[in-house]
């Protein structure tokens, strides 16, 4: 007996301790050949993994396969919703093992040079799903790139803007959206004094922080010579901006724990003036009290420019094709219809999201949404990201400083030092 | 038993005593023969627990003294090619991890979290065992709600408590505010958000101490306390000297299963407080599935680091079972 349960301890205990540990597959199977000679003669069955909102989104999306499977009648399309949060691990599981991985899956800009990087995408050039290359907006084509080679094409691109409530400026006193970090936090604390709001809702979140970095200059790496600039000079004065309007109350305390959903509520009530957000949110705030009988309250700016520039994180989603994917010539069919100027078209007049291709803003179908002229001039402002593998580790260490900062726990040049000191350990053989 | 007595007379027959084999393969021998039946029984768990449990765990030791991440173990995937390029680095990963600042301050908060969270549960649990252990109207509606929270999955239950916590939309600051009280920063301010976290997990943990006590207490004869009574022991007395000591072969293996279970507690951290804010409720299971599942995953690391948990619950499950033989538990 007692070594029965000395052992059914010991049992227990590894059994959630050695969780982590999998193993690795080596799928062997030959390469497809390249793409058909006769598209229409191609079939098979392609899945496309979706990361789109499931209830917004996903129906626009379905409603383009249905218009695939028209042209293409003898591909037939698995339309699969998987939760933007769970997407990119549960592809790194499935395409790491070999089975369960989608055929195309729609990845986060940042994801991409990861998933090329780790083997699991299948390059473009030369397949159809390439198509008309230099009809691309040249940003968010470069997060498709790695190591010389195309593997994913952009679906749409994002920035974030300056959202506001334009009755609440005007009761206190600003007709126009602050242009500089001092007019945002003049702005706000005329607000918070004159309308009886709030000023600003900030996230608490690493990728909600870059427009105050890029604003003065910084940026978190610099590629090109591989350094570490987070703690640098200018990205210290963007984290110094943010600091003071948390310190001088221009920014309401922020929450910290469901940051983003707390700042989104607190604009669509009316309870805050100013947010910063993307197009995404463009169909979840016209949905709000202040915005649902009064869409023309509703006002998109630019980010406000710091002492460099105006600034903003380019994001997006891009179409990728899995290398290991037993239907490579159907999958490049889907991909290049998914990624037409027609379909992009087609998307950004029905949801507001702005289109990857220059010409698809001049189709009438993107011209009936008013949110996509809107969105032009914030998206002029967009800044590309390091399109490098350990991108996506990039975002914790940040968000961990951020948060410190925002608890009044830290505070920003002691912060930065940390996160440089964690990004040392994640990008080996950069300097500081 | 029964085997051993039938064997030993066998033996002992003089008729047999000529055909005897020799020493060595006799015993082997010998023991097959009298056990086969059993090991035949045993064969199928203890493959299915080799291949389960043994295979994971040696795999895992084994990448935890190498460099593997995702990045360098080989695999094809159609087109691709990626070649295995990692090595055998030694315990390079275990220095690591035991020389950083995060370790030392992680352990720490692990282990007050194990040590409020496991004496709260058992505290709490054995008061309310008590409570329901006598004639009581209701009795069994107050142990049906009293064992809800038990039923309901831990990440369900994680993921409400998460929005009643909420610092500006929240149910407990409505209430709060209602009454004229400031809201309180729950899951923002490090400090509150470890309380917050213990809380949601004592509420989670109770009802199993709860129903094991009972039973416990169920376990021991009324007679004694019957005799207490007529000797004219006082109540406390009667807790101390007949409660506690009746108790204590349950207590004694509840005790451990909540600390491991504490120990490893995952999704209640991961999921109300994701380790925030800055990382303060981070515990060391977290921690290493940060290792494991963020960017570029890293083989190694984690398993280093599930290795040295693993470590240190068996470490801590041996002294306790040393201090409990020498007070005279027999397990």
């Amino acid at each position: 007996m007692r070594r029965g349960i000395s052992v059914a301890a010991a049992a227990a205990a590894l059994a959630l301790a050695v969780s982590a540990c999998g193993g690795q597959d080596t799928p062997t199977q030959p390469a497809a050949p390249a793409s058909a000679a006769d598209p229409a003669a191609v079939s098979g069955e392609v899945t496309w993994w979706d990361t789109s909102d499931a209830t917004n989104e996903g129906p626009v999306f379905q409603q383009l396969i249905t218009d695939f499977q028209a042209k293409y009648p003898k591909i037939k399309v698995n339309y699969v919703n998987v939760p933007f949060a769970e997407a990119q691990n549960k592809f790194k599981t499935a395409a790491q093992s070999g089975s369960g991985a989608p055929d195309v899956l729609r990845a986060e800009v940042g994801w991409v040079a990861e998933f090329a990087s780790l083997g699991y995408l299948a390059p473009l050039e030369g397949t159809p799903a390439l198509d008309k290359p230099e009809d691309f907006l040249p940003s968010p084509a470069s997060s498709g790139k790695y190591n010389g080679k195309t593997y994913a094409v952009p679906q749409v691109t994002d920035t974030l803007g300056l959202l506001y409530n334009k009755e609440l400026l005007k009761k206190a006193g600003h007709d126009a959206p602050p242009k500089t970090f001092a007019e945002l936090k003049q702005t706000a604390l005329d607000v918070k004094s004159k309308a009886g709001a709030d000023g600003l809702a900030l996230n608490v979140d690493a990728y909600f922080l870059l427009p105050f970095i890029y604003g003065e200059g910084g940026d978190l790496l610099d590629v090109a010579s591989k350094k570490i600039t987070v703690a640098a000079p200018q990205a210290a004065a963007g984290v110094k901006i943010v600091e003071d309007l948390i310190t001088s109350g221009a920014a309401a305390k922020p929450a910290i724990q469901d940051s983003y959903t707390n700042a989104e509520t607190a604009f669509k009530e009316g309870k805050v003036a100013m947010i910063f957000n993307g197009p995404w949110s463009n169909t979840d705030n016209l949905g709000g009290k202040v915005f649902k009988d009064n869409p023309d309250n509703f006002g998109i700016a630019p980010v406000p420019a710091g002492s460099a520039k105006a600034g903003a994180p380019t994001g997006g989603h891009d179409y990728a094709v899995y290398a290991g994917s037993k239907n490579l010539p159907a999958s490049y069919l889907f991909v290049q219809f998914m990624a037409s100027a027609e379909s992009q078209a087609k998307v950004a007049g029905k949801l507001g999201l702005l289109p990857a291709r220059p010409s698809a803003y001049t189709l009438p179908d993107a011209q009936a949404n008013d949110m996509i002229a809107k969105w032009k001039d914030p998206m002029a402002a967009a800044v590309e990201r390091p399109w490098i593998p350990e991108g996506g580790q990039l975002f914790q260490p940040l968000l961990e400083g951020y948060q410190k900062i925002a608890a009044g726990q830290q505070g920003s040049d002691a912060a930065l030092q940390d996160v440089a000191k964690a990004y040392q350990g994640i990008l080996k053989g950069w300097s500081l | 038993m029964t085997t051993q007595v039938v064997d030993g007379t066998a033996a002992g027959t003089p008729a047999r005593g000529g055909a005897r084999r020799p020493r060595g393969e006799g015993r082997a021998g010998r023991f097959l023969a009298r056990h086969w039946y059993a090991w035949a029984m045993c064969a199928p768990v203890v493959v299915v627990t080799l291949v389960l449990i043994g295979y994971p765990l040696v795999r895992g030791v084994y990448l935890s003294l190498t460099d593997a991440t995702e990045a360098n173990m080989g695999r094809t995937i159609g087109m691709n090619t990626i070649p295995s390029t990692y090595e055998f680095v030694g315990l390079a990963n275990y220095t690591a991890i035991v020389t950083s600042a995060e370790f030392l301050s992680r352990l720490a908060w692990t282990i007050t979290w194990t040590v409020v969270c496991v004496a709260l549960h058992y505290g709490l649990g054995l008061g309310l065992a008590m409570l329901l252990n006598r004639p009581l109207r209701l009795r069994s509606l107050y142990r049906m709600l009293l064992v809800l929270p038990w039923a309901v999955p831990a990440f369900v239950s994680a993921f409400i408590w998460r929005y009643l916590l909420n610092g500006e939309f929240g149910v407990v600051n409505a209430m709060l505010r209602a009454a004229g009280l400031p809201g309180v920063q729950w899951l923002d301010d490090p400090l509150w958000a470890k309380a917050s976290v213990i809380a949601v997990n004592v509420w989670l943990g109770v009802p199993f101490m709860m129903l094991a006590l009972l039973g416990g207490l169920q376990a021991i004869p009324r007679e004694l306390y019957e005799a207490a009574e007529v000797d004219g022991a006082t109540p406390w007395q009667r807790f101390r000297h007949i409660t506690l000591p009746g108790l204590r072969p349950v207590s004694s293996t509840v005790v451990l299963l909540g600390t491991i279970w504490t120990f490893n507690q995952f999704p209640v951290i991961f999921l109300v407080t994701r380790g925030g804010p800055g990382g303060s409720s981070e515990i060391l299971v977290t921690y290493a599935y940060r290792q494991a599942f963020e960017g570029i995953r890293n083989y190694s690391g984690s398993a280093a680091w599930g290795v040295l948990i693993l470590v240190l619950l068996v470490v801590m499950a041996v002294v306790y079972r040393r201090a409990l033989r020498r007070q005279g538990e027999a397990w």
